[in-house]
């Protein structure tokens, strides 16, 4: 047990292109239909599907189901469904949306729009997803009742409260500031927008450098150096170009008019203004790094994969499985309270049917996104892009004017084929 | 270092007792009124036909199972084992029959789950996990490279020392290998056989559930036979022949006693 001899490094074969860049087939397979589908229908809608204003709602309207998808990754790694995500997104909107209407105005008496509702309702909401979804892993995870079975009862039981909570009502106006986490009514404008993204960039960079730091420190085989260049050149154009795209969607001018008037300000003449990144998409940006940094790099991840995995092994290694399911639960209500935060705020209010049909929409991005149902594999950035694919494919298919039924036809369609896809690949490659 | 044997001889406190150890699943008695013991430096070994309760036995002492009834001592003193976690807080270190390695994981991974090495700010140090990977790989298993790869990717032999390490990295003071050598090859199977010499050279006490009956005789020191669910006996190897050995673990009786 004392000698401590290092196991010779394997020496490097010739590799391709994209093997010496480590890059994931699978992902670089999901970028690559993303651009086909974008390229198509640009091409079929004469330009207007890659404009500024198209890619801004886009991502607008990813946000919410992405967020989302992120948790269902974990729920689906351990071998958990969760059927009630878009249910409990309704229940959260709707607690939400009597906190800033109701509870804050007139039972605490401060009115509306004052300046502490917004922080009052969204803390009630996470507080509230976070618990409901706690309870849920508690069933699960100690109750030993199927995930299935308990997340179906919750889908009738959290659409239903949230229905009894309103009386069905549509509740709005909601918080002004409430607001700003929609999308279009909060934006960072342009400048801050430019600082934000040189910030990521540089985040981003170091990252790539310290990593590489670290296992030349270890002695292990690192990428050639020019390899190290492109990944980071392909990191810095995605995050500049996504802020010059967003950048470049100006506010409308009636609209810029309105802000001024708002202030008590008069418009300049011929002034024009961008909307930059909007919160929602930061919120979104923020929830995806801390999933990757919890998936890959904290002992919870760890747990989360190996009682993926195979769940014995992970019993037997000391990991109190139960107590991880209610924690994995417990995430995937806190990301529905977040995503309700951003939906009903893009609505400018909570309606009855707020959420319908988004659990399919998030178990279908975390699986399009590679997430496997037998458990043990998924990744973050996947189940985002396959939200974002989910989302190009139905909005252009609106802009094309594909009739309603075709699109969900279209959906449902796409979903199966790639996971098939996913199984000839896994079968190829030899993977699980 | 006195031996086991001489231990034994003295009446010392055997470092772990398993005393009147039973455990049912749904009205089948696995395991009936058991009790076995254990010294350091010794090699008990587990004997008995498949099904015969060896595997259960051992999973109440690495914290798998509960018993019903019965008793844990360590050291002389009483203690509770109600999961994975108090065993491996008694040093006690299990190789499984089944492995249980979570596939999908890197060798390294699977070396630490459960006990990550993390940095000052409680993150998974990887480099570092791999790096301790290396060197305890390089001593049970010189030929092994695929330190990148989930062990799902790795041959039989390749899993079982990815378990093995598992097992002897933690500094286990009491060890259970449970059919540890099923899935090597002939010259795999004699490193094992080195490997353990040099941890009951260290003092470390084994329990070894072994088919071959011949490699028991070599390795162990006394042989506790079961037979469904029941403790046959316990011989000093050294009183007995491999004939012996079957005789008891078919017939269910010990040597010199008549049939039962
Ligand atoms: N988790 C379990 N549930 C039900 N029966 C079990 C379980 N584990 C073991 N058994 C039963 O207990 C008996 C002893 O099994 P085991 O300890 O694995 O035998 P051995 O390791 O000696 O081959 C067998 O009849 C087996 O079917
Ligand atoms: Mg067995």
């Amino acid at each position: 047990m004392t000698d401590t001899t290092s196991q010779p490094i394997t020496p490097q074969t010739k590799r391709n292109f994209f093997q010496q860049l480590e890059l994931d087939v699978r992902l670089l397979g999901m970028i690559g239909a993303f651009i086909i589908l974008c390229i198509g229908f640009n091409l079929v809608t004469d330009g207007r599907f890659l404009t500024p204003r198209n890619i801004f709602n886009l991502t607008i309207q990813t946000v919410s189901v992405a967020i989302m998808a992120s948790g269902m990754v974990f729920v689906i790694v351990t071998r958990h469904i969760d059927l009630s995500v878009g249910a409990l997104l309704a229940t959260c909107s709707a607690i939400m949306a009597m906190t800033q209407t109701e509870f804050v105005p007139h039972v605490l008496g401060l009115g509306l729009n004052h300046p502490i509702t917004w922080i009052v309702a969204v803390a009630v909401g996470l507080a509230a997803g976070t618990l409901i979804g706690a309870f849920h892993g508690w069933m699960v995870g100690y109750l030993t009742i199927p995930a299935f079975i308990v997340t179906l009862g919750g889908f009738l039981v959290w659409r239903n409260v949230a229905w009894y909570m309103t009386d069905g009502q549509t509740i709005g106006p909601l918080d002004s500031t409430f607001l700003m986490f929609g999308g279009t009514n909060g934006t960072l404008g342009t400048s801050l927008s430019w600082v934000l993204g040189l910030g990521a960039t540089g985040l981003a960079l170091l990252t790539l450098w310290n990593s590489r730091r670290a296992k030349l420190a270890h002695e292990f085989p690192v990428k050639p150096l020019w390899a190290e260049g492109v990944m980071a050149a392909i990191i810095s154009a995605a995050i500049l170009g996504l802020v010059a795209v967003l950048n470049a969607y100006e506010i409308p001018t009636a609209r810029l008019k309105r802000m001024f008037e708002d202030r008590g300000e008069v418009m300049p003449e011929g002034l024009t203004m961008g909307y930059g990144l909007p919160i929602s998409v930061l919120i979104l940006i923020a929830v995806a790094v801390v999933m990757t940094v919890v998936a890959r790099r904290t002992r919870l991840g760890r747990y989360i994969f190996a009682t993926g995995g195979n769940p014995d092994a992970a019993e037997l290694s000391g990991i109190n499985t139960r107590l991880l399911t209610v924690k994995i639960f417990a995430i995937m209500g806190f990301l529905c309270a977040l995503s309700a935060v951003v939906a009903s705020a893009r609505l400018a209010n909570h309606s009855n049917d707020i959420g319908t049909l988004d659990e399919l929409r998030v178990i279908a991005a975390a699986v399009i996104g590679g997430t496997a149902l037998s458990g043990g594999f998924g990744t973050i950035y996947g189940a985002i892009l396959g939200a974002l694919i989910m989302q190009s494919l139905q909005s252009g298919m609106a802009m094309v004017g594909v009739d309603a039924p075709f699109q969900n036809i279209v959906v449902g369609t796409v979903l199966v084929a790639a996971v098939f896809i996913d199984i000839v690949y896994r079968k190829r490659v030899g993977a699980k | 270092m006195t031996s086991p044997k001489e231990l034994r001889a003295q009446g010392a406190t055997p470092m772990v007792e398993m005393n009147n150890i039973s455990i049912s699943f749904g009205g089948i008695k696995a395991v009936d009124d058991v009790s076995v013991d254990l010294y350091p430096g010794e090699v008990v070994g587990l004997l008995g036909h498949n099904g015969a309760g060896k595997s259960t036995l051992i999973k109440v002492l690495s914290g798998a199972y509960k018993m019903d009834s019965g008793e844990i001592r360590i050291n002389g003193n009483k203690v509770e084992i109600t999961n994975p976690r108090d065993a491996r807080a008694h040093n006690i270190e299990t190789i499984y029959q089944t492995l249980a390695l979570a596939d999908n994981l890197d060798a390294a991974s699977n070396l630490f789950l459960g006990r990550e090495i993390v940095t000052g700010t409680g993150l998974v140090n990887d480099a570092a996990m791999e790096a301790e990977c290396r060197k305890i790989m390089g001593r049970l298993n010189p030929n092994f490279r695929k330190f990148n790869e989930p062990v799902s990717a790795l041959s039989g032999g390749q899993r079982q020392s990815v378990a093995i390490a598992r097992a002897v990295y933690f500094n286990a003071k009491i060890l259970i290998m449970d059919e540890p050598t099923a899935a090597l090859g002939p010259h795999e199977t004699q490193m094992v056989a080195e490997l353990i010499q040099q941890l009951k050279a260290q003092g470390i006490g084994i329990f070894l559930i072994d088919h071959d009956v011949h490699a028991v005789m070599k390795l162990c020191d006394r042989a506790s036979v079961m037979k469904n669910g029941q403790l046959v006996g316990t011989v000093d190897i050294d009183d007995v022949t491999d004939d012996d050995l079957l005789s008891m673990i078919i017939l269910g009786k010990k040597p010199g006693e008549a049939a039962a």
